[in-house]
């Protein structure tokens, strides 16, 4: 399966004056399921292209397998792709949407049936086959384009933003539905994404991208639980991580606008404390912790975010269960670990740990970690 | 009180200059050319029988139909070229083809022919350039005959063709291309088996317009064919004003009024295809 690696080695896309994707290098290995995750604008889908070839690179290597793939038209190069807008040929019945890759390249006829069978029984279109696109639901339209995509036996696959186009319900479904194709048929992924949920509910390895390069490189684990910078940690997670910046205090750095509780060593100031609304623990009852007024709350269900005020700043607390707690003074608190310090360049500073805020009296619920990806 | 009218009727009524506008200005007047092919000189198909028999009309009809499918497919040419360079041209050469679309089609054919004449005559522009660059020695016929009809009728008729055609071209998903590229094929297969079949419509539709257009031409037959190029509305003509032989004259028109319907019935046809496959 060593055909299946793909390797970049300072990838570059330019257009005119803008650098679309800076020099980006990463090495997938075989059966991984890896998403490129970022804003709109960030490289990722051109990166995607350049492997496939649809773009050429301006700089730098592309390798698939042993070969350098770096100037081969999309045909040569042993991938097959899928699209965000499924870009089904409107013309032709599904039948020959799926075979249309293996026509062009001449597999013989008895062949492309037998493949044309078993693909549409394993996305289960055996029955819509004489359609024409129009004629299906948008489910049904991703699962063509699927099936156009893995009857090529190609063990890569790229894929752009294929559930973007389709409702929420349909995209939890699809988004199993693809994970386990993926790896019965033991495929190498590239999926692109600017959607939180589906990179850390799908990804084996996530790559984080913006302004063209990347910005972390990791399992959704460690790009949850230790994001590379402040842009890494407000881009994962929902609600996103609360950033707080910090200035010079008598006993160490503290949040701008609350002057009386160290949060961090003085080296930190002029960076930021960033604390997830998950790992906040909220009591109106404590008297240590860090002094926060409730403005408002959203209730959600499941839990209840509060909109809380500390110092200048708005911070975002998740509860379990439906709180009201709108007007009333509080104490919030979190344990040093769940604190994450980013430098004034955003960056990750791991040279310095958080200051360790006093223990409250009282034992404080916390919401399950387990969750907090679900919408 | 008034008495108020079903709603649908009420949107109807908004609908009554048009059908009174054909049945006066259309439909009285081709009862009255009916009329005259059955019964001048004397009442019988005798017209249409000649219409049937007389070589020299099969003559006319047959160049008629013969001229209309080298201008429908030339015309087409031209401007499947011209909306295949404005789909991927920058803004600014999209104007340019506009400019070249639209500058033509503001022009009056009279003196857009008349042009032509001045170009194409004998010492006219081309031939004398052609023959001050040394390229020929006598210069070429190019007016009264048919190849100067085909050359000015195609510049009418590009137009036409080409609004259709762009505008089933711009329906096309730019990352369907992509996709299809994607799974392997090459560019010329894409533009085959891809692009080609979904401009399809477009291009039935236009071949159609052109066709049915040119059936019809008078004035560039007239001038710029001299004589040499005997076009059915000019026979037409001819039979009216200059022989009087009305009848057969009105017989012909009947029968290009029942070959241009079935045309449209088969653009009608083919623009529900359309809609299918889009």
């Amino acid at each position: 399966m060593s055909q299946s690696r793909i390797r970049l080695e300072r990838v570059t896309k330019r257009w005119d004056a803008t650098t679309a994707v800076d020099g980006i290098s990463f090495d997938v290995t075989p059966g991984q399921f890896v998403i490129l995750l970022g804003p709109s604008g960030c490289g990722k889908s051109t990166t995607l292209r350049m492997i496939a070839g649809l773009e050429e690179a301006s700089d730098g290597q592309i390798h698939i397998g042993e070969r350098d793939v770096t100037r081969l038209p999309p045909g040569d190069r042993g991938l097959s792709m899928v699209f965000q807008s499924y870009a089904l040929f409107p013309h032709l019945s599904v039948a020959d949407n799926i075979v249309f890759g293996l026509r062009s390249r001449k597999v013989p006829k008895d062949e492309q049936r037998q493949r044309l069978a078993k693909v549409a029984g394993l996305v289960d279109l055996t029955d819509y086959l004489h359609r024409k696109p129009a004629q299906l639901s948008g489910g049904q339209r991703q699962r063509v384009a699927l099936a156009r995509s893995i009857i090529s036996e190609h063990p890569i696959c790229l894929m752009d933003e294929p559930l973007s186009n389709l409702d929420a319900r349909l995209r939890s479904d699809m988004r199993r539905e693809i994970k386990a194709l993926q790896s019965r048929l033991n495929m190498t992924v590239i999926y692109v994404t600017h959607d939180q949920v589906e990179a850390m509910s799908m990804g084996d390895r996530v790559i984080l991208m913006q302004h063209g390069k990347i910005v972390q490189d990791g399992t959704p684990d460690e790009l949850y639980n230790r994001p590379a910078s402040a842009f890494a940690a407000s881009f994962i997670g929902s609600p996103a991580m609360n950033l707080l910046p910090l200035e010079a205090g008598k006993e160490g750095a503290v949040i701008v606008g609350e002057p009386h509780t160290p949060v961090a060593p003085l080296e930190a100031v002029g960076g930021q404390l960033g604390i997830r609304p998950e790992d906040i623990a909220l009591s109106t009852t404590s008297t240590t912790g860090v002094p926060a007024m409730v403005v408002s709350d959203e209730y959600l269900g499941a839990d209840t975010i509060a909109h809380v005020t500390v110092g200048n700043h708005n911070v975002r607390v998740r509860m379990s269960g439906k709180h009201a707690l709108a007007g009333q003074p509080c104490r919030l608190y979190w344990a040093r670990e769940n604190a994450h310090l980013f430098a004034a360049d955003g960056l990750r500073r791991d040279d310095l740990t958080p200051t360790p805020l006093p223990r409250s009296p009282h034992s404080i619920p916390r919401p399950p970690v387990v969750g907090s990806f679900q919408h | 009180m008034i008495t108020r009218l079903p709603e649908r009727w009420q949107y109807r009524l908004l609908l009554w200059p048009l059908p009174v506008l054909l049945l006066l200005c259309y439909v009285v007047p081709f009862a009255g050319i009916v009329t005259w092919s059955v019964t001048l000189p004397e009442l019988g198909v005798d017209n249409y029988a000649r219409l049937a028999n007389d070589p020299s009309i099969h003559a006319v009809l047959w160049r008629t139909l013969y001229l209309c499918t080298i201008v429908g497919v030339c015309a087409l040419l031209l401007a499947f070229l011209m909306a295949y360079c404005w789909l991927y041209s920058s803004s600014r050469w999209q104007r340019w083809v506009e400019l070249c679309i639209f500058l033509p089609f503001f022009i009056s054919v009279l003196v857009r022919t008349f042009g032509w004449l001045v170009a194409l005559r004998n010492n006219g522009l081309v031939n004398s350039w052609l023959q001050e660059l040394g390229l020929i020695d006598s210069p070429l016929a190019l007016t009264r005959n048919t190849l100067g009809v085909i050359i000015a009728m195609v510049h009418f008729m590009v137009p036409f063709a080409f609004f259709p055609l762009l505008s089933s071209m711009r329906q096309i998903d730019d990352r369907v291309l992509l996709a299809a590229r994607g799974l392997g094929a090459s560019r010329l297969r894409v533009f085959i088996s891809i692009f080609l079949p979904q401009t399809l419509p477009g291009l039935l539709g236009a071949f159609i317009m052109v066709f049915v257009f040119c059936l019809g031409f008078f004035i560039i037959p007239a001038i710029l064919g001299g004589g040499s190029t005997l076009m059915a509305a000019e026979y037409v003509f001819l039979q009216m004003f200059q022989t009087y032989n009305w009848g057969i004259g009105a017989a012909l028109c009947v029968l290009m009024l029942v070959l241009v319907s079935g045309l449209v019935w088969l653009l009608m046809r083919f623009s529900r295809v359309e809609r299918l496959v889009g």
